[in-house]
């Protein structure tokens, strides 16, 4: 720490940051725009201008760079007295970029007018023509507004270099400068949504947001979790009109950072969807006609049906809706609504957390990880938040040779210049080519079996205590030495798996390397993803119980139950169809409570109207067994209720208390809120801002009467503009502002250092604590070879695989329909011609594509894709040329996210 | 390259053998082949007289670099043509020097002369006319270019009788050098 004087006041700063990022951190107010915290310098706006003076005669001082300034000891500094350069800085920004704020998106949260209103500049003396450009289609998320750019190179050093997209990049020079793509066409990067939040201003704005559009001062907002994947994002969904408009980030430096996925910020639009269960429905049997049922008929029917009934969880419910269901039948009465092999590999991975020598690795871990191996998990498809860390991860090589020459490691431009191509290794051992490949140092194809096997062998070739691998070929071995090697030198090695090759002995395997690399207390990071928002959860929530949705068929078969509830749970995605079948028509009695409509709903004789996630509270646990709480954004119409009020008449708290009290490893679970009776001088935090607008007037077409505010049961926060805005603290951290500065950039007004960590809003809390430093090894089993010609292995589909999101408008622009990937040869053998379908067992005839790292022998099969169930399939199948055959409508070759497409032969 | 994934209608063109061969000795020059872009542009434009979209997709297909990022390189140049332009460029300086010494009256000649604004080529595809900020011989005001050959001390008579000598190979007449 060094002590300096800015413009009179003595602030002791850390000497290791830049100038700007530390008088941020003190609560000045300094103009900029290129710098980002995850980002660093580069100088390249001149807009936080400061005046150095070289020491205390200098009265002149000279002007500096305060992003690209280290505060040295003795330093004196004044910001007040660049006030007139930064003035004059913004006004030639200002040349070229238009008046059209009113008619903006960016209006009212745009970084550049909160700056040109800082800096003082008010009156614009240019009166030649402005430079006007044409704007491209970016595709369905992003729309492009180039006229708007003041060419600070963010977006640039967002998409490319940081989020590592190739499809985007400055054009010509001086007043030309045109940022986008070469040709127009849809941004190819899964995080293309963030441009939206690190432009200063509205060239990059949310394209669906755009289409309902209202002002950030007139959305009704709350904390949230994304419910998109396992990585469980802090979100920030707003409302208007009783439709959810759109979804930000919300700050979290251990979860998300400042950035999300496309799938989580677009993904939402479900919520508004004409296929949204509105009103409950019953009916006498299941071929009966059904009628509409009141909330309170609702409500008493499924609690006289529930008292013999056996429940059926689901890992995208929230905690306290699965355990208010488990309540509500009996514990004894509760399965979960995953097949007994996912329920078994969660458990398996929360024994894992609980019990090997690792350290559970957050994306901010996994960011600063230095050496990484992945293990069978397509993470930009199955939880992309992580494959955007790992691209961080790769540049820890770079920093470190940057600090070692003594040069700042926020000097971005100098820092990349620097390192070049080189970066940390990352090996990726997957059945096919993944869209990380291009940072990855080794990739190697090969079969979940294949991957397991190579994975105990680097286990034991970092600790021969671990067990060994027999009959290896000599490239395996040289491989696994390599990986074995890297992972051993490394400060903080990172293992990342998960459950989404369907293969315990991956996980195990995941396991023993993390295991092996623990040496006294260096502990390795381990990762493992789940499937879905709540999977670890509902995991955890089992308490060691075996009861799947396997077992709760097989009791339905046996004649044990006649009634069943199902919680927010499309059981067609979990097995097999006929299974299924055979389940719900065995049945007398089936309720199914939930948001939009399923097959599942379909079978049922009381449908029942949930919320979504934007309409209810409780809590998700992440990947990384930390508990999150989420609070409700709106409230819905009456016939609608969140899922957890229609099966408790208990308060959500009790609820949550309970479940943490009742459930090992879950007491985290009770610290989440500030608690129901938290206010802020009297008042509950208020969903609304204090400009909200139109209050006595929205309904004014309806009835001139106001209606009461609605009530939050839930306490803590209000459906309110009454309440104190939080402009600095916060400890339920909602809507990011702070006077004067009403983008998201105020963010680090919230922070205890600009960048780092929330001053007082939760982070959530990781559930399980382990101080184990006891190794111990998983054997490897030995593995039947599947039968059928073809081993299949499962695709995975940001946009599509997950069942809620791909409901989403937005998100089915970037879909495809089923299909199968296979190897070009295999293509050949099988006489496929481009225009062929192929004959898939189980499931119909699907189209396919060639991608060439696919190993002959195996197919690629998508799960969670409309128009296949990957559950139908056994691990081996025959595949065959399909007679009469057209490509389904909905057959878009082109959005299939594969860096190894063959040709472009065979697209639709 | 990983991350190229088709997007566009436009398919790249087959470079030919004299460009590949001239690119290939560029790389050798250089550690990474997004160092050769703008050499392997030049080349291109050499043979092809401009970079088309085919041009420049075969490129950075050849140089295994997006086109996104060869297109940043390609517009940033201003003598990196984009667009078709005449078998032989006018570059007519319009910096401070020229234009005290009166380069708009030579502009308004050669227009008037050839039909050509800045920025148009002449129907025939002989000559396009382009302004260019300094050509480093402001002693020598007014200046422009055609080709390698630098022409100094303009006159209307001078711009004529270089432009005669493009079109059908009328030597110049030296006392006016």
């Amino acid at each position: 720490m060094v002590k300096i004087t800015v413009d009179g006041k003595v602030l002791e700063v850390d000497e290791n940051n830049n100038l700007l990022e530390e008088v941020l951190s003190q609560g000045e107010d300094l103009p900029y725009f290129c710098w980002h915290p995850s980002m660093g310098s580069v100088g390249s706006c001149r807009q936080c201008a400061v005046i150095e003076y070289a020491n205390d005669e200098d009265e002149r001082g000279r002007l500096n760079m305060a992003c690209m300034t280290s505060p040295r000891e003795g330093g004196r500094y004044s910001i007040e007295k660049a006030g007139q350069f930064r003035a004059q800085a913004i006004e030639s920004i200002m040349i070229n970029h238009p008046h059209d704020c009113p008619v903006c998106e960016e209006g009212g949260e745009c970084h550049l007018q909160d700056m040109t209103v800082m800096s003082g500049h008010t009156y614009r003396r240019y009166e030649g023509k402005k430079k006007t450009h044409t704007n491209q289609y970016l595709g369905p998320f992003i729309n492009h507004e180039m006229n708007r750019c003041i060419t600070c190179y963010r977006c640039v050093r967002y998409y490319n270099d940081y989020a590592g997209g190739t499809d985007f990049g400055p054009q010509a020079s001086h007043d030309n400068t045109y940022f986008g793509r070469w040709q127009e066409g849809p941004l190819e990067s899964e995080f293309s949504g963030n441009l939206a939040e690190v432009c200063p201003t509205g060239v990059f704005t949310d394209k669906p947001f755009g289409k309902q559009y209202v002002r950030k001062w007139d959305l009704q907002t709350a904390p949230s979790i994304c419910t998109g994947c396992s990585v469980g994002c802090n979100t920030n969904p707003g409302e208007r009109y009783g439709t959810l408009r759109r979804v930000v980030n919300r700050f979290n430096d251990e979860v998300n950072g400042y950035f999300l996925c496309d799938r989580g910020r677009f993904g939402t639009g479900y919520v508004n969807s004409d296929e949204r269960i509105t009103v409950s429905m019953t009916r006498a049997s299941s071929d009966a006609d059904p009628h509409l049922a009141s909330p309170d008929e609702a409500m008493s029917q499924l609690h006289v049906m529930a008292v013999d009934a056996i429940g059926i969880g689901s890992p995208r419910a929230s905690m306290e809706a699965n355990f208010a269901l488990r309540d509500l039948v009996g514990k004894d009465n509760f399965y979960a609504g995953v097949s007994a092999n996912d329920l078994a590999m969660g458990q398996q991975i929360l024994d894992i957390y609980r019990n090997r020598p690792v350290n559970v690795a957050s994306i901010k871990v996994i960011e600063g990880s230095d050496a990484v191996i992945v293990l069978g998990e397509d993470v930009t498809n199955t939880a992309a938040r992580i494959a955007l860390a790992l691209r961080q991860s790769v540049k820890n090589l770079g920093k470190k040779m940057a600090r070692d020459m003594k040069l700042p490691d926020w000097h971005d431009a100098a820092v990349r210049q620097l390192t070049m191509d080189r970066k940390s290794p990352l090996f990726i051992l997957s059945p096919h080519a993944t869209r990380l490949d291009d940072v990855a140092a080794n990739v190697h194809i090969s079969s979940a079996e294949e991957s397991a096997r190579i994975g105990f062998a680097i286990a034991n070739a970092i600790d021969s205590s671990a067990p060994a691998v027999k009959g290896l070929s000599k490239e395996e071995k040289s491989l696994v030495d390599t990986m074995a090697d890297a992972l051993k030198n490394a400060q903080q090695p990172l293992v990342v798996c998960g459950t989404g090759s369907f293969s315990p002995a991956l996980i195990d395997a995941a396991a023993n390397i993390a295991t092996a690399l623990q040496d006294g207390d260096k502990k390795a990071n381990l990762a493992m993803v789940v499937p879905e928002a709540n999977s670890l959860g509902l995991a955890l929530l089992m308490n060691g119980s075996d009861q799947s949705l396997d077992q709760a068929m097989s009791l339905v078969a046996d004649g044990d139950a006649k009634s069943a509830v199902v919680l927010e749970n499309d059981l067609y995605r979990r097995a097999p169809a006929d299974a299924v079948d055979s389940f719900v028509n065995a049945l007398d009695n089936l309720a199914v409570l939930d948001s939009t409509q399923t097959r599942t709903g379909e079978a049922a004789n009381l449908v029942i109207a949930a919320g979504t996630f934007a309409e209810s509270s409780g809590t998700f646990i992440n990947y990384e067994a930390r508990a999150q709480h989420f609070y409700s954004v709106f409230k819905p119409k009456d016939s609608i209720r969140a899922s957890v009020k229609w099966l408790s008449d208990q308060k959500l708290s009790e609820i949550t208390a309970a479940c943490a009290s009742s459930i090992t490893d879950c007491g985290g679970m009770a610290n989440l809120t500030p608690g129901e009776d938290f206010n802020v001088a009297g008042m509950k935090v208020p969903r609304q801002q204090h400009r909200y607008s139109g209050r006595t007037a929205m309904r004014a077409d309806i009835n001139v009467h106001e209606p009461k505010q609605e009530q939050d049961e839930d306490g803590i926060l209000s459906y309110s503009m009454e309440g104190v805005p939080a402009t600095r603290d916060a400890t339920v951290f909602n809507t990011a502002w702070s006077g004067g500065w009403n983008s998201n950039q105020s963010v680090f007004k919230f922070q205890s250092h600009t960048g780092g960590a929330l001053k007082q809003a939760s982070h959530g809390q990781c559930l399980i604590e382990n101080n184990s430093k006891t190794k111990t090894w998983n054997e490897i089993e030995k593995d039947n070879a599947p039968e059928g010609d073809f081993a299949v292995f499962p695709l995975y589909h940001l946009f599509g695989s997950e069942e809620l999101t791909a409901r989403t408008p937005a998100i089915q622009e970037k879909a495809t329909s089923a299909y199968i990937a296979l190897n070009g040869d295999d293509a050949q053998k099988l006489g496929l011609q481009a225009s062929d379908g192929v004959a898939l067992e189980h499931n119909g005839s699907v189209p396919f594509i060639i991608r060439s790292s696919i190993k002959p022998g195996t197919v690629g099969v998508p799960v969670g894709l409309e128009g296949v169930n990957f559950r139908n399939l056994p691990d081996g199948i025959a595949l065959e040329k399909a007679s009469s055959w057209t490509a389904p409508e909905k057959w878009h070759a082109a959005n299939i996210i594969a860096s190894d497409r063959a040709s472009s032969e065979g697209e639709a | 390259m990983n991350n190229i994934i088709a997007s566009t209608v436009v398919k790249a063109r087959e470079l030919t053998a004299e460009e590949i061969k001239e690119i290939e000795h560029e790389k050798t020059h250089y550690p990474y082949t997004q160092a050769v872009g703008l050499e392997a542009l030049k080349i291109v434009q050499k043979y092809q007289g401009w970079v088309s979209d085919e041009s420049l997709l075969a490129v950075a297909k050849y140089l295994e670099i997006a086109p996104d990022e060869l297109e940043g390189v390609a517009t940033f140049f201003n003598m990196i043509f984009r667009r078709p332009v005449g078998k032989h460029v006018i570059l007519l300086c319009d910096s401070v020097a020229c234009w005290m010494l009166g380069c708009d009256s030579l502009q308004g000649h050669i227009t008037k002369n050839l039909g050509i604004e800045y920025g148009e080529t002449t129907k025939d595809d002989m000559f396009t006319l382009l302004p260019v900020p300094c050509l480093g011989a402001c002693d020598k005001s007014p200046v422009m270019m055609i080709g390698r050959e630098t022409y100094t001390h303009l006159t209307a008579e001078k711009i004529d009788q270089a432009i005669a000598h493009y079109r059908d190979g009328t030597p110049v007449d030296q006392d006016l050098e």
